[in-house]
């Protein structure tokens, strides 16, 4: 057992390196053939992208290839890529609705994909932008997520509303949107417990809050972001598909991309369900976050 | 999704029937549904790659050629190695004969370290131990607090510094006190960190060095996809792992991570976490895993929580019911509250095998757990006397009870008439085994 997992730990740990050397050695060669569409598929699955849509990325790049004369496996790589950023441009990020007043965005996702720490980053984004901004507490489930938030809130200058600890969620995001009204504040981000999609009753939770800001806005919220763990695995168009039947996720964060996962399920994502990414999360501090771009994204999936 | 497996490679196998002997071409084709599976599964590409390769060569070599059931051939040489790979359980801890021992649990951000510390400090404490928390994640907002509040819930004691001191200094002054107290383990929650971060990396380093732990344990969310084989490798690399817990196994996630993490590591997985509540950990079980990565469903822990939550004493009684064909509506709702509190309608739908598909694509109505609610609702709104004797029940009597269940009269009929068909047919069972001389049933599974 020990000399056997030596051996897969050595084949696996350099994938990038002898990847990237792979794949200069076939590009040198100059031939489009088997060992590069393997080559292509595995740097895909490798990202998570999941058997399905790397069939169908490769399926549309074949198609293309075949009527290019005498096609080179750079003609290959860089269709791939077109063919990546077009399923990302493929759902168009809807335009944030300013006119809302105050903005509602709701926050969710399964536990521990950082929801609250991008709420934070997010809650920056809007003051760098000279935007009044207020979070709802309304994680009231998980021990010390409130003040986990609170904290943020002082760090960026936003104000907190909470409750005790098992409130009711919908209880804190009806009394935070009343008192942003009151307060002349622009957006509202509201934090959620983390729960697995799974959940009947949790997932029952997160439909009421929607429908308690939708007492005092019928337009609300406005966003409803599901925050995505770029290490999650095919595992996530199953979040992705369950979260959005509850309560209509209109755009994705996918975060921890500063590590080595790519979160190519996001891709999977949006080429399945149609939700476009909305933003990237890159690190821990309070501006490591940013809108997302296909182009840089596609670049860092497949180099 | 097993049987999906076993049906696909079945069909592989059917179309080439009638042409005389398979190839290894035709064990091939089979093979790459295998692989599909492995790869959905989220088992890393080249853990997929090996492991096919060596089923290949299995499958090639016996006779699965000649079987006539080569698809079962198939899937059974699959399961064989998965297990292989897996490996075997070690669902405890090597305690130091010299306490206290010190347990260290690392991770990366997220993967629910913070939980896992206080569910297995819940464990040790069952099992006679008495654990020290020790709080050494100065990095994310409010983490000691989350501890903290954990071992307040659960009475056991928390040791910690605040945000301001150094991890390395915080765990040597932890171990300390755990010494003084007497307490026989310490259980040291440590930041979550990127595999590639030096600096923190480094920081797990010292903090191994300077403290020499019986255990290090990996936490790893049940969801992570292909990433999982370099985390866990490096984390094995510089801090060498004594054990994985697999975190968030109550989702569904099919665990393919884990083979790829035992593949690289050789290191045994110790717990699985199952849940939110702290006692949500559970022994593991590689044929259990094996199942679900092939996407199997898991009866036998179906099995395990219905007799956990069933009372031997009453199960013989209900038994005896059954046999004499004597059961009531009473009976009928006291088995309702047993399967209810075997967990929600949908999970446990999940382990039966072949109905997780069937499962996911009911409507979510269905499986609402708010139905059961309305049958007690209905029950509850009988009187005694109706609860033991349902043919008493007129139209009076069936319009007060649709009224005080706030439902209507027709929900009411349906239920009588659900629990008629059930009493008939009862009767038929008991009669059939009376005439065997009376086989023992397994008195509560059969609402299942």
């Amino acid at each position: 057992m020990e000399e056997e997992a030596a051996k897969i730990r050595q084949a696996v740990a350099p994938t990038r390196q002898t990847w990237f050397s792979r794949m200069a050695q076939l590009f040198q060669r100059g031939q489009l053939d088997q060992a590069l569409w393997d080559a292509l598929e595995e740097a895909l699955i490798s990202a998570d992208v999941g058997v399905a849509t790397t069939e169908r990325l490769l399926e549309a790049v074949k198609a293309r290839v075949r009527q290019v004369d005498h096609p080179s496996p750079e003609d290959a790589h860089l269709a791939l890529k077109e063919e990546m950023v077009r399923t990302l441009e493929t759902p168009p990020a809807p335009p944030p609705e300013l006119s809302a007043c105050p903005r509602v965005v709701l926050v969710v996702g399964v536990n521990g994909v950082g929801k609250t720490t991008t709420i934070g980053k997010l809650a920056r984004h809007f003051r760098s932008q000279g935007q009044r901004v207020l979070l709802a507490a309304a994680d009231t489930f998980r021990a010390a997520a409130t003040e986990q938030l609170q904290l943020w809130g002082e760090r960026v200058g936003a104000e907190v509303v909470a409750h005790q600890p098992g409130a009711d969620p919908g209880a804190v995001a009806f009394d935070a949107l009343q008192a942003a009204r009151s307060r002349d504040v622009d957006v509202v981000i509201v934090d959620t417990a983390g729960r697995l999609h799974t959940k009947v009753n949790l997932m029952e939770e997160l439909k009421k809050v929607r429908r308690v800001l939708q007492r005092l806005d019928p337009q609300a919220p406005h966003e409803v972001l599901l925050v995505l763990d770029a290490t999650t695995g095919q595992n996530g168009l199953l979040q992705a598909r369950a979260f959005t039947e509850a309560v209509e996720v209109t755009g994705v964060i996918l975060t921890k991309l500063d590590g080595t996962a790519k979160g190519g399920i996001a891709l999977a994502i949006c080429a399945d369900l149609g939700l476009p990414l909305v933003f990237v999360g890159t690190g821990e501090t309070p501006e490591d976050l940013a809108p997302f771009d296909p182009a840089t994204y596609v670049d860092a999936l497949l180099p | 999704m097993f049987e999906a497996l076993t049906t696909k490679l079945d069909a592989v196998f059917k179309k080439l029937a009638g042409r005389g002997r398979l190839s290894e071409k035709d064990v091939d084709d089979a093979l790459r549904e295998v692989r599909v599976a492995l790869l959905e599964a989220d088992v890393h590409f080249r853990v997929a790659r090996d492991f096919v390769a060596r089923v290949r060569e299995r499958a090639v070599g016996s006779d699965v050629l000649g079987s006539l059931t080569p698809g079962q051939q198939v899937v059974k040489i699959v399961h064989e190695e998965l297990l292989s790979v897996l490996g075997e359980g070690q669902p405890r801890l090597s305690l130091s004969p010299t306490p206290p021992t010190v347990v260290m649990l690392v991770g990366l951000q997220g993967s629910g370290k913070t939980t896992t510390a206080a569910k297995l400090a819940l464990h040790l404490r069952k099992g006679g131990q008495r654990p020290l928390l020790v709080a050494a994640d100065v990095y994310r907002p409010a983490a000691v607090e989350q501890l903290v509040t954990l071992g307040k819930q659960l009475d056991i004691p928390v040791y910690q510094q605040g945000i301001a001191a150094d991890p390395v200094e915080i765990v040597q002054n932890g171990i300390r006190r755990a010494r003084e107290q007497g307490n026989t383990v310490a259980l040291l929650d440590t930041a979550g960190r990127l595999h590639v971060d030096d600096e923190m990396m480094q920081e797990l380093v010292r903090i191994k060095e300077r403290i020499a732990p019986h255990e290090v344990l990996l936490v790893v969310d049940a969801m992570t996809g292909q990433d999982a084989v370099r985390a866990a490798g490096d984390f094995h690399q510089q801090v060498g792992l004594t054990g994985l817990i697999l975190s968030k196994m109550d989702g569904d996630a099919r665990g393919g991570a884990a083979l790829s993490v035992r593949a690289v590591t050789g290191v045994p997985v110790k717990f699985l976490g199952t849940g939110e509540k702290t006692d949500a950990l559970e022994p593991y079980h590689p044929d259990r895993l094996a199942s679900r990565i092939l996407g199997m469903g898991d009866v036998l822990t179906l099995i395990e929580k219905a007799q956990a939550q069933v009372d031997q004493a009453k199960a013989a009684e209900m038994e005896r019911k059954f046999r004499t064909a004597s059961f009531t509506l009473e009976d009928f709702l006291d088995q309702l509250q047993q399967v209810k509190q075997m967990g929600p309608l949908s999970q446990l739908l999940e382990m039966i095998p072949g109905m997780s598909r069937v499962a996911k694509n009911l409507p979510a109505s269905a499986l609402d757990d708010r139905q059961l609610k309305k049958v007690e609702a209905i029950i509850y709104s009988m009187t005694p006397l109706e609860r033991r004797r349902p043919d008493v029940i007129d139209g009076s009597r069936r319009r007060r009870i649709a009224a005080g269940s706030g439902t209507t009269p027709a929900d009411v009929n349906q239920l009588l008439n659900q629990f008629h068909q059930m009493q008939k047919m009862m009767k038929q069972y008991s009669q059939m085994l009376s005439g065997r001389g009376g086989r023992r049933l397994p008195g509560n599974m059969f609402r299942l």
